[in-house]
Formats: C-alpha cells, structure tokens, sequence
C-alpha cells in the first residue's frame, strides 16, 4: 500500500483525488453513494457573492469524448453556503475548497474576507468560468487582469489561495507565473475550453447559452500539455484537471507535473470514478516500488 | 447509501414500434424499490453521458425500459443483445404520488406514454388517454388494456384511433377523473394543464430536461418552477422529474 497523501499549500489530503468544482454540488448527493472521506478533498461548486439563478436551460450537451455545459453559475450565494452548506461539509472529514466567482474584483475580495473567518480549508479563485456575461474569464485571459485579481484577493484572504487557469489564453506559462507572483499559493488548471454545437434541424445552438465549456477525456491531452507547461514556468503546486476519467490518465497527469488532481465529467457516467482511480493509482504506485504518490508528480523526461 | 449504479442484465430487447424499443432488464435489489414516474439513468458504453429512460412497469426482478432512438447513445442502446450488462443508476428522482381510492386520469403523449403503464397498474380502473404522431409510433395498447384501463388513444394525423390531441379527449372525459398525471412532449402539458385548471383538478407533470448527473449536484436539467410568488430553476432530477402543474412555469 503506497503513500497516496499529499500536501498542497500546508493542507492535508489524504489522497491527491479531488472532486472538481461545479460537477459535486456541495457534496450531499455523492455522500449518498460513499463516505466522502474516501476523497481527498471537494471544490465546491463556484458561488457568488449574491445568490444566481444561473442560464435557461438546455445547459449541457454530449460531444465526441465529451460535454458542453453553461450552467451560469447557479449557486445559493456565499452567506447560505456558510451557513447551510459548510457546517455538514467540515463533518465530512475531507478537504472543503470554496470555489468563488465575481462579477467586479470588490465582489471577490469580499467573498475572500468572509470565507477567511470560515472553516473552510481552501479557497479556489474561479477567473475561468466560460458562461457568465460579466466577471469569470474575463480575468482569466490575460497576465495583468489575473495579476491584479490575484494580489487584490491575496490582501483579504487569510486561508491558502489556488487560483484557477482558463485554458483559453495564448501563453499559459505567463499566465501561471503571474498568478504565483501575485501571492497564489497553488494553482488548478484546467478549467472548460469553450465550445459549441449546433443542432442542425433547427439550426440553433444545443446549449441556450449559445456557448458553453468543454470537458471530458476530450480535453485530456490539452490538459496535460498545459499542466506540463505551467509546472515548468512555477515552483508552487499545480492541482491537474481536465478530461481525467482513469487511474492512467491521473498518473499520466501527475507524471506531467502535477502534485493533485481535481475529477469533473467522469461523475457523470461513473459516480464511483474517484475511488477507482485512487485504486488503480496505488497498484500503479506499489507495482513500480514508488512509496509515495509525490514522488510521482513531475517525473516526466521529455525529449 | 440511497444511490447505487449497479449492472443489470439486459433479458430481452425488442422492437415495439419504428425505432421504439422495449427493454426488459433485470436486478433484484433495484428494480423492486422503483416507483412509478422515477427514472433509470442508463451508461452507454463510449459515451459521457448516461441516458435518463423512465421505467415504464417493473415486473418483480424486472425493470422495463421503453425508448426512443433520438440519437447516438439510444441507437447503440437499440443494438444490445439480450445478456449485456447494463450499467444503471436507478430508481432516481420523485415519482407520481398515487393514493388509493382516487380515480386517476393518465395521459401520455409519443415517447412520454411508457411511463403511465407502472402509474396505470397502481390503480384500479383508471382513465388513461394516449395521443401518438401517427400510427406507426402507437405503443402499449395492449398493456393498458391488460392494466384494466379505460382506454383512449388518439393520432395526430387520424392514421389510427381518435384524431385529435390527448386534450380533445381529456375536454370530454375530466369530469370522471378526480386527478390527472401526464407525460409527454412540452406543448400537450401546457394544454392539459390548462384543461386541468380550467377544471379544478389536481395535476402533475413529469418533465424532461439534457441532464448531466441525474442526482441533482451537477445543476444542468434546471426548469422553471414558481413557488412563494417567486420563480427559481429547480432541477428535474432531483427536484422532479414530477411537478404539480400549477408550479411549473411552461
């Protein structure tokens, strides 16, 4: 049996397996099919500051080794998540990650000060959100804006701060030190490719969002070019995501550099999908004599 | 633990109608527990996305399953071969509430007609009022015949039974039932939840929605429910898939 904890920013995790914002909700449901201290941690789903109704529906559509969602956001607000929410999580014996989303800087660095007088472990800057109007991406795209946000939020917030990438930008490595020379203590990476289909009867797009954000094993590959990338241009710890559906894909993504994982879309087919990784990652781990999982991360020899 | 995906083995796959299948799967601890108007959310092997199909009657061990081919995961559904092992997460959400000694009109519109079977043989003597595009798309007939139903079916297009719409023939039967459930495509709940308020009759509607997880974490399947004078989404997996029809926002 191998070490399969980790250690990201001073936090604990019992095992690098965590369950990626916006596809657990705030953990109730999936408690019904496993203790959820069989996970590492949860990133809750992305609240905001008021509370969002979120877009019309249809938020979701399949694509090849895939799915589009605009979900908008939808959340309770970040008063009824410590309120109602987070009492129950803390129970659960595993990592809680808020993960926040504003419209203005104000809005996220209130969000920040609040959640630092919570008993949240972490929080998870979500500047990568593809499907709201304003605020999400919007300070995602470019060095500055995710300078800016990062180092405004740093001054309010008290707990470990993981900022979360977008991969739509042309340079994540500048992208990835700008965050970490802003005060990020981790970064998480990647969140949803924006994307599209259309139904061709009506000739109107699936999603009503127009638009929504690919995931799934078919970003895989993107994630871990951009996890590879990232990992060479920072030295603090890159929580890995994007399309992981199997333990040879987690080992694959931590040998690309990452030090955690965070699983999404594979919930959706497989609710138990975590725990099988955890599993196939240990006999993995123990089949090549490596004694603890973090001597994995970042191993990759490239050409 | 309330949830399980657990395999079940697929006993027989039929064609009952042009490209409408008919599943018989079985698993004795799941299928026993399922209600009337929940749902089986089926994995497709390749795909990610599972496929929510409503249990249309559960026989003992035996779920039955009827579909629609709409696209690619029902069409590779379509293909398995009695023995398969399907992965199901089932029964999920709310079902229709049916009390005894009340006289229940169900009404099914195309693919949203399977589900009012296990509704139907829940009571006795119930209404039961199908409308179909034409007659190539009519379905379990026979079944409802054997439920007990007093039964009406109706096309579009006159190819088979009454032509007309469900709500021609609910107009003239409302009287008789004291509560009506529905399923079917957007429109022919509108209208039979008109007919219903016109009427004074208690009725619920089991809506569909592209979802995500089926559990209700991951928010996708939203609809638009009005309840203490506010409208909110609400999500028909968890939330739903049945609604009192007053709520709904069509």
């Amino acid at each position: 049996m191998a070490d399969l904890s980790v250690n990201i920013a001073g936090v604990h995790f019992s095992n690098p397996l965590i369950a990626a914002s916006g596809t657990f909700g705030f953990g109730r449901e999936y408690s019904e099919f496993y203790p959820l201290s069989q996970i590492g941690g949860i990133s809750c789903k992305g609240i905001t500051l008021k509370k969002r109704d979120g877009n019309p529906p249809p938020r979701i559509a399949e694509t090849p080794s895939g799915i589009l969602n605009a979900v908008g956001l939808q959340n309770p607000g970040v008063d009824h998540f410590i309120e109602q929410d987070l009492p129950w999580l803390k129970q659960q014996n595993t990592v809680i990650i808020a993960n926040i989303a504003g419209n203005t800087e104000e809005e996220y660095c209130q969000m920040a000060e609040k959640l630092s007088d919570s008993d949240v472990d972490m929080i998870e800057l979500n500047i990568s959100c593809p499907n709201v109007k304003s605020g999400g991406v919007q300070f995602g795209t470019s060095c500055e804006s995710v300078g800016a946000i990062t180092k405004a939020v740093r001054s309010y917030c008290k707990k470990p701060l993981i900022v979360k990438l977008s991969p739509n930008v042309t340079d994540i490595a500048d992208i990835a030190r700008s965050a970490e020379a802003n005060g990020a203590d981790a970064i998480s990476m990647i969140n949803t490719l924006t994307g599209m289909r259309i139904d061709i009867d009506s000739r109107r797009p699936i999603i009503k969002n127009n638009t929504g954000g690919l995931s799934g094993p078919a970003v895989f590959p993107v994630a871990v070019r951009m996890v590879w990338q990232a990992s060479n241009a920072v030295k603090i710890p890159i929580i890995g995501m994007g399309g992981i559906s199997t333990w040879h894909d987690a080992v694959e993504m931590l040998i690309a550099g990452a030090s955690a994982l965070q699983i999404g879309t594979v919930l959706f087919s497989d609710p138990y999908a975590p725990l099988k990784i955890a599993e196939g990652l240990n006999d993995y781990l123990d089949k090549n004599n490596i004694k603890s999982v973090t001597e994995l991360s970042g191993t990759i020899k490239p050409w | 633990m309330k949830y399980d995906a657990q395999s079940f083995t697929l006993v027989e796959n039929k064609e009952i109608a042009k490209g409408i299948f008919d599943w018989k799967v079985k698993n004795e601890n799941l299928a026993k527990i399922s209600l009337p108007g929940q749902f089986a959310h089926v994995s497709v092997p390749g795909k990610p996305l599972r496929r929510p199909i409503s249990i249309c009657d559960v026989q003992g061990d035996t779920l039955r399953l009827v579909f629609q081919v709409k696209g690619e995961g029902t069409e590779i559904m379509s293909r398995q071969t009695p023995g398969a092992e399907v992965d199901i997460l089932a029964p999920l959400g709310n079902g229709f509430k049916i009390e005894k000694g009340k006289r229940y009109c169900f009404i099914g519109g195309g693919i949203g007609v399977p589900p009012m079977l296990y509704c139907a043989k829940q009571t006795e003597n119930p209404l039961v009022i199908t409308g179909f595009r034409n007659k190539d798309l009519v379905i379990l007939q026979e079944d409802f015949k054997n439920a007990g139903a007093e039964l009406y079916m109706t096309t579009d297009d006159g190819s088979a039974g009454i032509h007309g719409f469900v709500t021609d023939v609910l107009k003239e039967k409302i009287n008789e039932a004291d509560e009506i459930c529905a399923c079917g495509p957007l429109p022919m709940l509108r209208n039979v939840a008109k007919l219903a308020k016109n009427f004074n009759k208690p009725c619920y509607v089991s809506l569909e929605e592209r979802m995500g997880c089926g559990v209700g974490a991951c928010l996708v399947c939203a609809c638009k429910v009005k309840r203490n004078q506010t409208e909110e989404y609400l999500h028909v997996c968890k939330d739903g898939p049945v609604f009192n029809s007053e709520e709904v926002v069509f």
